[in-house]
């Protein structure tokens, strides 16, 4: 490999150096369909699962394609969707919050080609390349984290079981048959950079181990007064310790106070959490984020731990679907997961959901802890 | 000829959704076959060897990434994530793959041309593989080595005009629904503020200045698809003060079934007929919408949920004095819980005409507050939780309001201050035994 320059001199950094310019404007990328009607919609209809059709006060209509992506995608891929955008969409395509590809034609029967054409478009392994749908009341594609493919603190993998999960709610995302939109999230640690928080179901990768010192390193590792600072608990505290005859300064954990977050593992190397045995997932359910109906709301823990089972994680997916149909099954129309849950009365969810109730799912952390204990006698045998 | 065996990753090739393991392993040909002879500037094998520590993974349930200690490009302290894998032996390609995080164009709109661009330089100085996009919005450039940092810097600034976005305890990558784009309901350009303020702050983006990381995110209604209020320190959300547009003609196109409810999004199942009493009155939340052949809202009672727009958007409109709802300190769990935005400011104007001057004058008021008081390590909404929502309303120069709170505090520990007392609380206390005995 012989080192390519871009023109960039190292022995003089800010020769010609361009920064703080951030991204292009987004005006440059707007279809022209888009671009004349900005600010001009008058109302949208979804034709068909995966197929929207906006119209604006002139007159003028746009079709939106939607397809699932995996996120993680090769520049071979995505130079694939850029000959689609150049066959179909006179080179225009949009990516949405929720990791979906957004094609723009001009009438309904571009829109149902183009749809057939995506949904034939498939990997050798027989996955689809770009499968329609993630509209209305259905699931759409599950935003994530980067799980073992390029993350220090995951308690799984996020592309794993996202993978696995979405092939078993597959009918859901090209159809529309659910009582209200299920928005699925994945976050692959306690630090959820995935804000899995407010999501209809959540999966969360957890640890179930304080972290190990490796005390003969810590020290040339670590600043310890960070990664005392870092614990949002304050169970580490600097300390000293002998080992082979050899004083080190190193820390202590007091390990019955770990919430088990990692937050001193990404400030200390020395202290890895990370545990075939000890990590896993717990399932959240009942967030939102809409205002529609009823206000934003958290999901909460319904799933304590299900143990790490790759590739494909049955367990895990077993749980989400029963919950999925039994939600399907069971809700009003328009009524969210977290809604229903709270009409039935959360006792009744567990049995319905066929889940089991242990003391992890009464909340003891902190003043918010009280906010969900009941403080009344209205309940249900 | 796969470099290292992944019988665990190949069960993940199966099954209807797209596979990551398809298209790595497709990257991974490529960059072997290399038809295009390029000098690929990291190895070539990179995404080879991911697949294979990614399936030792799989193997031993446990993560072989290590943090990333200080890596970059000169004057940022954000934009690149260092990665180092712990087993580089055995993955020599990915030994060092650290992230690149890249500002996407707001609303996440292309052409194929700026994607063409961007794998170019991907392909030649990268892994070729990315996440379109990260959680927080940015385009991500997932694993390059520390000498090619500078020069994808210098090829995105120079050849594209495109800059990294935010990491650290910086401003990260502000993001915002589609707006006024292609979306009804907007009720003020996300999408134009999102770029002016992303523009302004592009110093606070880059360089870390703050207790923490802070993120801006912009819905253009309260349904909230960019997800503002649960994930964003600052929320701006949009909303309308005045009255819902009614078109009688479409109600009635609805209640007679000529139009499908909610946009057709119930389509695939039968709900039976729609019932707009059923659906939509009994539903409001303030009670505020009837039917009787007409279809009248009593505007001054709406919450401006979106229901009744979103289930008849050919019937119902969006007010026409519109703005923006902004709403502080939401985050996800870590540490003391999850929060929502609360609700600081109830209405304020977008307005482009003054660059937006009286959101700026908010934001700065709230950044100053949060350095000033902020703790290392603290997100600005547990700053509020410690020193109290009054405390921030002070430092950002707003009303207090009524709208600012769910309901009044259930205690009547009250921090009066002396100016809050007549005479205030300097007193004498030998003029208090002139009316009291010791």
């Amino acid at each position: 490999m012989a080192f390519i320059s871009s023109g960039y001199n190292p022995a003089k950094p800010m020769e010609g150096r361009i920064s703080d310019i951030g991204p292009r404007h987004f005006g440059e990328y707007l279809p022209p369909v888009i671009k004349d009607n900005f600010g001009k919609w008058k109302y949208h209809e979804i034709i068909e699962s995966g197929i929207l059709m906006h119209v604006a006060e002139s007159g003028a209509k746009t079709y939106t394609v939607r397809a699932g992506t995996a996120r993680l995608m090769s520049v071979t891929h995505i130079r694939e969707i850029c000959d689609i955008a150049d066959k179909y969409c006179g080179g225009y395509v949009r990516f949405t919050t929720r990791n979906n590809l957004e094609f723009q034609v001009e009438t309904e029967e571009m829109a149902k080609e183009l749809k057939t054409y995506l949904n034939d478009q498939k990997f050798p392994g027989g996955a689809h390349k770009y499968p329609v749908g993630g509209t209305g009341a259905g699931v759409t594609n599950i935003v994530h984290t980067q799980g073992w493919v390029h993350c220090h603190t995951p308690a799984t993998d996020a592309s794993g079981t996202v993978k696995s999960t979405m092939d078993v709610v597959f009918d859901d995302f090209q159809s529309m048959k659910l009582p209200a939109p299920v928005r699925i999230s994945m976050a692959c640690c306690l630090n959820m950079c995935g804000a899995v928080h407010c999501s209809d179901i959540a999966i969360l990768g957890i640890h179930r181990k304080p972290p190990i010192l490796d005390h003969k390193y810590l020290d040339n590792l670590c600043e310890i007064p960070l990664a005392v600072a870092a614990c949002p608990t304050g169970a580490v505290r600097p300390s000293k310790i002998e080992l082979d005859g050899e004083t080190y300064k190193t820390v202590a954990v007091k390990q019955e106070r770990c919430m088990f977050c990692g937050n001193c593992y990404t400030m200390c190397p020395s202290m890895p959490l990370a545990d075939k045995d000890g990590d896993g997932i717990a399932i959240m359910v009942g967030g939102k984020i809409s205002n529609r109906l009823t206000k934003p709301a958290f999901s909460k823990v319904v799933v304590p731990f299900i143990p790490n089972e790759p590739p494909r994680w049955p367990t895990m997916t077993k749980v989400i679907k029963k919950i999925l149909d039994t939600y399907s099954a069971d809700a009003n129309k328009y009524e969210r997961l977290g809604d229903w849950a709270a009409r039935i009365g959360w006792e009744r969810f567990f049995e319905k959901c066929e889940l089991p109730f242990s003391e992890h799912l009464i909340d003891d952390f902190r003043d918010p802890a009280y906010y969900t204990w009941r403080q009344t006698t209205q309940f249900k045998w | 000829m796969a470099k290292h065996k992944t019988p665990m990753l190949d069960q993940l090739e199966s099954g209807p959704w797209p596979s990551f393991v398809s298209d790595i392993k497709q990257e991974a040909d490529s960059r072997a076959k290399n038809e295009k002879g390029l000098d690929y500037q990291i190895p070539v094998d990179c995404p080879d060897d991911l697949l294979g520590v990614l399936e030792m993974s799989y193997e031993d349930g446990e993560t072989h990434w290590k943090h990333g200690g200080i890596v970059g490009v000169f004057g940022y302290g954000g934009g690149v994530i260092g990665r180092y894998c712990d087993q580089p032996e055995k993955f020599p390609g990915v030994a060092h793959f650290h992230t690149v995080r890249v500002a996407q164009p707001n609303g996440k709109w292309y052409n194929s041309q700026l994607l063409r661009s961007l794998c170019d330089i991907w392909e030649l100085r990268g892994s070729g593989l990315t996440n379109m996009h990260g959680a927080t919005g940015d385009i991500v450039f997932l694993g390059t080595t520390t000498p090619q940092l500078e020069e994808i810097f210098w090829e995105l600034t120079h050849d594209l005009d495109i800059d990294l976005g935010g990491s650290g305890s910086n401003l990260r990558t502000p993001a915002t629904c589609l707006g006024q784009s292609r979306c009804e309901y907007a009720c003020y350009d996300t999408q134009e503020l999102c770029y002016n303020l992303t523009q302004e702050y592009q110093d606070e983006l880059h360089r870390p200045a703050f207790p923490y990381k802070f993120k801006f995110k912009f819905d253009g209604c309260p349904n909230g698809c960019v997800a503002a209020i649960a994930r964003s320190d600052l929320s701006f959300i949009g909303t309308w003060k005045d009255e819902i547009k009614i078109d009688q003609e479409a109600v009635a196109a609805y209640v007679g079934g000529e139009i499908a409810p909610n946009a057709g999004a119930h389509a695939d199942r039968d709900w039976g007929a729609f019932d707009i009493q059923k659906e939509v009155v009994d539903l409001c939340p303030s009670k505020c919408i009837s039917y009787d052949g007409k279809l009248t809202i009593d505007n001054k009672e709406c919450v401006r949920c979106m229901h009744c727009i979103n289930t008849m958007p050919q019937a119902l409109r969006v007010g026409d004095e519109r703005g923006c709802t902004i709403l502080c300190g939401a985050k996800a769990p870590i540490l003391d819980g999850p929060q929502m935005g609360s609700l600081l400011v109830p209405f304020m104007e977008v307005n482009k005409d003054d660059d937006y001057q009286e959101i700026k004058d908010l934001i700065e008021n709230i950044w100053d507050w949060w350095m000033e008081e902020g703790k290392n390590r603290e997100r600005i909404g547990e700053t509020m939780k410690r020193l109290g929502m009054s405390a921030l309303i002070d430092a950002a120069g707003v009303p207090v309001d009524a709208r600012q709170v769910q309901e009044p505090r259930h205690n009547p520990y009250i921090f009066w201050k002396a100016e809050d007392v007549k005479g205030g609380w300097d007193r004498d206390i030998n003029e208090f035994r002139t009316r009291h005995q010791r």
